[in-house]
């Protein structure tokens, strides 16, 4: 694996059942800093659900997701889950379970896109941009009350954040339609979209939920180059969930493979996509090797 | 509907939620009524048919609802009476109206149906165009208005200006309730409430306490807001239906609070002799010391009325003046990001609990504030005033007007509340249907014929055009905005 960097998110024991349903079962695994981290399964493995518990959409039934924002920022965690608070004392560790979803993209700085795209259609993709960067802009506008009156601060904050929209449309190649509504762009047009509205964030930790459904191999060529971009320029860490082997393979560095809510297998690309545990999962096995397998896991 | 290749890429992945709504809407524009979609040449018999099946139509429908009507007869007892010349008019009207739109209308359009699908699709570009020189129009007809009537036609002046203070009032309601419906995208169907505490405020204050216009007035505002977070914090997790539902019940609640808590509100009776504004210090009457006296002018009873309407066109300027830098800045773009998904809001790090309370707080300052106009305009208010026509009337402006547009909203308010008053003076249908004939009973039904024909037509009212709060290509050189299809 080489030199191993540290982890920026370290999911603890992740359970989410819904009433009888247990949708993820005793996950753990991180997510290290200034790596692409995939998260792959088949159908109905829980991904998704795993995303929503990272970003606050979901509160899991036990565990912990803990969001660390210097590199010993985890050295106060066990401290801060036995206080029951949601931020360490030094500030730099979040536990994401404990805190509101918009608090989550605020304070904890981690930023997500959508399986479904969630674009605001009518508004123009350059407003899109504007909105993710509601709450520099509230600060710099007084709160809307010097902006108001006009004070410069309303000014300069508005012309930054103009000039970081105009930054993301033109590596999304989206500048020539910044003044057109999100909802008229092509498919592929709004999925990179979403991931610079989610960039405007200015996220450390960027999960991007199955970012190259929908799009033609030109496309999702642009989409690893971007998100390589992303990690390379930005130093913003990726949690991806993704079909597309192509897409996964080719720009992971770690690779998690879940099925039925647990983890089946993890590592590098080339050693997960060998690992029998995850041929059989994605391809089916006969029924004894499964009981081995199953045998293996408990 | 296949040929226009626009719309296909969209149907495949059909997202959900309010841009799912969009589109439907969208899709309910390009559609057609079944009619029309009928093939265009066709025979001198198909039309006549065509006109035949409207005109019974139109006589089942107005034989029972014009025909027939229950009046006292001889014997003093109600009976049923019989006048079928009105209904063998209307069948008439329908009948010739049907044919020659048949003949004359309907019949040139075979090959401008499809361009005019596509404009529907996007809003039509002629009326941002008209849009561009109707505000300033509006805006010069408004404030020359009282000149106007005072020179042109003195013995209608007072009835024109109070015309003109109403359809201002509600001018001033359908902007402040266009933040919280066009905008924030949250139905309200119990805006009257904050227009209720606004007006009640201000009378309970002034009569009680004896303070000034220009003291309650900001007061009144603060209580209507501070109401709309009262109202906000509970349906805050409704959307939709539900919490119109709410809203609807939250204005009701307000109307039987004021009815029946007597010892604040004097109950059914009302609070009177609310004061009436001075202007600045200077009451408007005869003697010295008032407003005539001091700048030298005669006496006259307009000089307040003259005042309470512009002072009703200050306030809803100032409404819509605020509400359009509101728009263009973080919390205005954050409202209309809510209207279109509020879980992409949240994941963006917006409070989207904070940004709809300042939605509902905002928008009930204004409905505060034109509450308490109409306190000192009327002298006197009771529970009456406030009941849920109030609020769907202010709604219909909105929604009819154009959700979000503050022309539109405008244009919406003079055409249902000036219309409604036109048609009371309309003796013209009075020589037309006979003595009996009393046009005020008709205005319902006019009204709701106003509103079939703009959904009809330009279901997402009558602007809907949206206008981006912000533009790159404001801001770059020329040559950069190269637009794609728009």
């Amino acid at each position: 694996m080489g030199a191993v960097a540290e982890a920026i998110l370290k999911v603890e024991h992740l359970t989410m059942r819904f009433g009888g349903l247990t949708a993820v079962d005793d996950l753990s695994f991180q997510a290290r800093r200034g790596e692409i981290t995939a998260l792959i399964g088949p159908n109905g493995a829980g991904k998704t659900t795993v995303f929503n518990c990272i970003t606050g959409f979901y509160k899991p039934t036990e565990g912990s997701v803990a969001l660390g924002q210097s590199a010993n920022a985890f050295a106060g965690l066990h401290a801060a889950l036995a206080q029951g608070a949601r931020h360490s004392p030094g500030g730099d560790l979040h536990l994401l379970e404990r805190m509101p979803e918009y608090e989550i993209a605020r304070r904890a700085r981690v930023a997500r896109t959508f399986q479904n795209i969630r674009l605001f259609t009518g508004l123009t993709a350059l407003e899109n941009l504007m909105v993710a960067q509601h709450n520099s802009l509230m600060r710099a506008s007084g709160y809307t009350l010097g902006g108001i009156f006009g004070l410069p601060s309303h000014r300069r904050g508005t012309q930054a954040a103009l000039d970081k929209s105009a930054y993301w449309l033109e590596h999304v190649g989206l500048i020539e339609r910044a003044d057109d509504p999100a909802g008229d762009l092509p498919y592929g047009a709004q999925r990179r979209l979403e991931i610079a509205r989610a960039m405007c964030t200015d996220p450390l930790l960027l999960c991007l939920d199955e970012p190259a459904a929908g799009l033609n191999l030109r496309e999702s060529e642009e989409l690893n180059q971007l998100l390589r971009f992303v990690r390379d320029q930005h130093g913003t860490s990726v949690l991806l969930i993704e079909h597309h082997m192509g897409v996964v393979m080719e720009i992971s560095d770690h690779v998690v493979v879940l099925d039925y809510g647990r983890k089946i297998s993890e590592g590098v690309p080339a050693f997960v996509s060998s690992d029998p545990h995850v041929v059989a999962a994605y391809l089916g096995v006969e029924d004894e090797q499964v009981e081995q397998a199953t045998g293996e896991l408990s | 509907m296949a040929e226009d290749p626009k719309l296909q890429p969209t149907v495949e992945f059909r997202p959900e939620g309010a841009e799912r709504q969009d589109e439907d809407r969208r899709e309910g524009l390009a559609g057609e009524p079944p009619r029309k979609t009928e093939p265009r040449s066709r025979s001198a018999g198909a039309i006549l048919k065509d006109s035949v099946i409207t005109a019974l139509i139109a006589l089942a429908l107005s034989g029972p609802l014009v025909g027939l009507v229950m009046a006292p007869g001889p014997s003093k007892a109600l009976e049923i009476q019989q006048r079928w010349a009105p209904v063998v008019l209307i069948v008439a009207l329908v009948f010739v109206g049907r044919l020659l739109l048949n003949l004359f209308v309907w019949r040139k359009q075979p090959q401008g149906r499809s361009q005019h699908r596509t404009a529907a699709v996007s809003p039509r570009p002629s009326l941002p165009a008209i849009g561009t020189f109707a505000t300033p129009l509006l805006l010069v007809l408004s404030i020359g208005l009282p000149i106007l009537v005072i020179y042109g036609a003195p013995d209608q002046s007072r009835y024109v200006l109070g015309v003109g203070t109403l359809i201002l009032t509600y001018v001033m309601l359908g902007w402040g309730l266009n933040v919280v419906v066009g905008l924030a995208g949250l139905l309200d169907l119990g805006y009257v409430a904050f227009y209720a505490i606004g007006a009640y405020s201000y009378a309970l204050i002034s009569t009680q306490l004896g303070w000034s216009f220009w003291i309650c007035l900001p007061l009144a505002g603060l209580l209507a807001a501070a109401f709309g977070v009262i109202l906000g914090f509970p349906v805050l997790r409704l959307r939709g239906d539900y919490l119109a539902i709410v809203t609807l019940a939250f204005g009701e609640i307000i109307r039987l609070v004021l009815l029946n808590w007597t010892e604040l509100t004097n109950g059914p009776a009302g609070i009177n002799q609310i004061p009436r504004p001075s202007f600045f210090g200077l009451p408007f009457t005869a003697g010295p010391g008032g407003f005539a006296a001091t700048f030298g002018l005669p006496y006259s009873t307009n000089h307040r009325i003259v005042f309470l309407y512009y002072l009703i066109l200050a306030l809803a300027l100032i409404t819509s003046f605020i509400t359009v830098r509101i728009r263009n800045m973080p919390i205005g773009r954050a409202w209309e990001a809510l209207r279109y998904d509020e879980i992409a809001s949240r994941s963006l790090g917006i409070n989207t609990t904070n940004v709809k309370l300042t939605a509902f707080a905002i928008g009930a300052m204004f409905g505060g504030f034109a509450g308490s106009f109409f306190a000192t305009r009327q002298g006197f208010i009771s529970p009456e005033s406030f009941n849920f026509m109030e609020s769907a009337t202010v709604l219909a402006i909105v929604v009819l007007g154009g959700a979000g547009s503050q022309l539109g909203v405008a244009v919406a308010a003079v055409v249902m509340i000036g219309g409604l008053e036109a048609l009371r003076n309309l003796s013209v249908l009075k020589a037309l249907f006979g003595d009996n004939f009393d046009p005020t009973q008709y205005r319902l039904l006019a009204f709701g014929l106003v509103m079939v024909a703009i959904m009809v037509w330009r279901p997402r009212g009558l602007i809907a055009d949206r206008r981006p709060s912000v533009l790159l290509r404001d801001r770059k050189p020329a040559g950069t905005s190269g637009m794609g299809a728009a």
